[in-house]
């Protein structure tokens, strides 16, 4: 895989976001921008409208007003090839790893693949789950259904979908929500030498404060709908304001 | 005039959303029970899941591979069940019927009735009851776990269109096999037949046959194999609506799962009734 180029440059830019579902205002002119290889952890309570986020930038949920621009292209004014072409560049992990359940591993990694880049042939088609199964350590489960594996496996072969595309941008959605410690720090580790490694810029939703200490530079607080604080981890850790202080102790 | 009489329409269904509404603010129409309203809600759903079913599924990119697959999983794995209720139907019937039918004397009917009952309704209804009991849960509970689980998000940031992907093959699937489905299973249903006449007579095959051709017509054949198109659709779309749409969880599966076999029941009852009410007029 290669390297994206390491020039700073604006790959997220949302603008005065709102979302609302009936009478709850979710997002509420809520504004952030990520720089090109950087991890920003978003941080907010359950329920806080934190996937909600990410679903809009990726196109999956349609916000009522706001901007957000992806690697220079508006999403909202994309139709739907440009939106495709926009998600070839987007990694998206979910919560609930969303592997297909009726595939094998091989199988759920060749399907972006095949989707997006008609013109792989088998072996290279190979190559690339292969590589995408050594990046997260798991090149036996080639063959095995979803169910055979256990949690923290699940997640790395979800991991490994994500990559396998190439993805300028990651969006995690709870990497480490029902792992245990363990295997929490070995996720976070592989999301960190995934960075480090390819470059990428990611966003990471999360409420593990482990995962926003280890896996991020800049922390989002995502509090009543808005970007209430930015900052990195240490200087939000000694804030005295009580709307921050609680996700600290 | 018809803007202005759907809108009115939807101001009965929905009047928070349209107070504008003169009917409402004229004749203080009280909004309808929830039921009423949940029921109109999923009507319209429906004829806008119907509606895009048939929008993209005429549309490329064709989904080959996995409607072939779907093929297979939907109809010829559906083959053994289907067969074996058929056989066990044409047996059955045969059986019951003989002792009336030897007390009228009029044994030798027996291949005639049987035929002509199961080739024209007892066939067609029995398979596609089958068929939505086992196609409609399993697309029903297939589509609405994938649902909950983020499987068809997935799918869409994959750059794949989850609607062609799942809903189209699968009903189309469900349409073009059920039809085959049927007539397999007439042709077992009228051996188990045939086995059960020859438990009390010595028949030959061809004699029993020649007995079910000579009462048969084109009239008899046509409309029950192409009602079975029909009763296929249903059972694939409502399976993939019921999936489709699916949410609360496992508890929410089930339900999906369950009340897609219900709806596709009533469906196909509905839409034999229909059927019958056609046939008789042409």
């Amino acid at each position: 895989m290669e390297a994206p180029e390491n020039s700073s440059k604006t790959v997220i830019n949302i603008q005065h976001r709102c979302k609302s579902f009936g009478d709850l205002v979710v997002l509420n002119d809520f504004n952030l921008q990520l720089q090109q290889g950087e991890s920003v952890a978003v941080l907010g309570k359950s329920g806080s409208g934190k996937s909600v986020l990410i679903k809009c930038i990726i196109g999956l949920i349609k916000p009522d007003s706001g901007s957000i621009e992806v690697l220079g292209e508006d999403l909202l004014a994309a139709d739907h090839h440009e939106l495709d072409k926009i998600r070839t560049k987007i990694g998206f992990l979910f919560q609930s790893n969303a592997l297909y359940d009726s595939m094998t591993v091989r199988q759920n990694l060749e399907f972006p693949l095949r989707r997006h880049w008609f013109k792989l042939t088998q072996t290279e088609v190979d190559a690339m789950i292969f590589e995408a199964l050594h990046n997260v350590g798991l090149e036996k489960t080639i063959d095995k259904m979803p169910a055979e594996l256990s949690g923290g496996m699940r997640k790395r072969i979800a991991l490994a979908r994500t990559l396998i595309l190439k993805p300028e941008i990651i969006l995690y959605d709870e990497p480490t929500t029902g792992l245990d410690a363990i295997t929490s720090l070995e996720i976070i580790n592989l999301m960190k030498s995934i960075g480090d490694r390819y470059k990428t810029s990611s966003i990471i939703i999360t409420h593990d404060m482990k995962c926003v200490e280890f896996a991020a530079q800049r922390v989002a607080m995502l509090i009543d709908g808005k970007c209430y604080a930015e900052g990195n981890y240490e200087t939000l850790k000694v804030s005295t304001d009580e709307k921050i202080r609680p996700f600290f102790q | 005039m018809i803007t202005c009489i759907l809108y009115e329409s939807l101001a009965i269904v929905t009047p928070d959303f349209h107070p504008k509404s003169k009917l409402l603010s004229m004749f203080k129409i009280p909004p309808l029970p929830e039921n009423a309203r949940s029921l109109l809600y999923d009507a319209g759903e429906m004829s806008r899941f119907i509606g895009r079913f048939f929008k993209e599924g005429f549309l490329p990119r064709y989904e080959v591979a996995e409607f072939f697959h779907q093929c297979f999983v939907i109809g010829y794995k559906s083959l053994p069940l289907t067969g074996l209720t058929a056989f066990i139907i044409g047996l059955v019937l045969t059986m019951q019927l003989h002792p009336t039918m030897v007390y009228y004397g009029i044994e030798a009917q027996i291949p005639a009735m049987v035929g002509i009952s199961i080739i024209r309704e007892i066939g067609p209804i029995l398979t596609s009851l089958i068929f939505a009991g086992k196609i409609g849960s399993s697309i029903g509970a297939e589509l609405g776990s994938m649902k909950v689980t983020e499987q068809i998000d997935a799918m869409e940031v994959s750059g794949t269109n989850p609607f062609k992907y799942l809903v189209v093959t699968r009903t189309f699937a469900a349409m073009l096999t059920l039809p085959f489905l049927v007539i397999v299973g007439d042709a077992i249903a009228l051996y188990g037949s045939y086995l059960g006449v020859n438990i009390y007579r010595n028949v030959s095959l061809y004699l029993f046959w020649t007995k079910i051709i000579d009462y048969l017509y084109f009239i008899d054949i046509i409309p029950a194999f192409v009602k079975t198109f029909f009763f296929g659709l249903a059972v694939g779309i409502i399976g993939c609506f019921k999936g489709y749409y699916s949410s609360k969880g496992t508890e929410g599966v089930g339900r999906s799962a369950n009340s897609a076999v219900v709806l596709a029941s009533v469906a196909i009852f509905i839409l034999d009734l229909i059927a019958v009410q056609v046939t008789d007029l042409l």
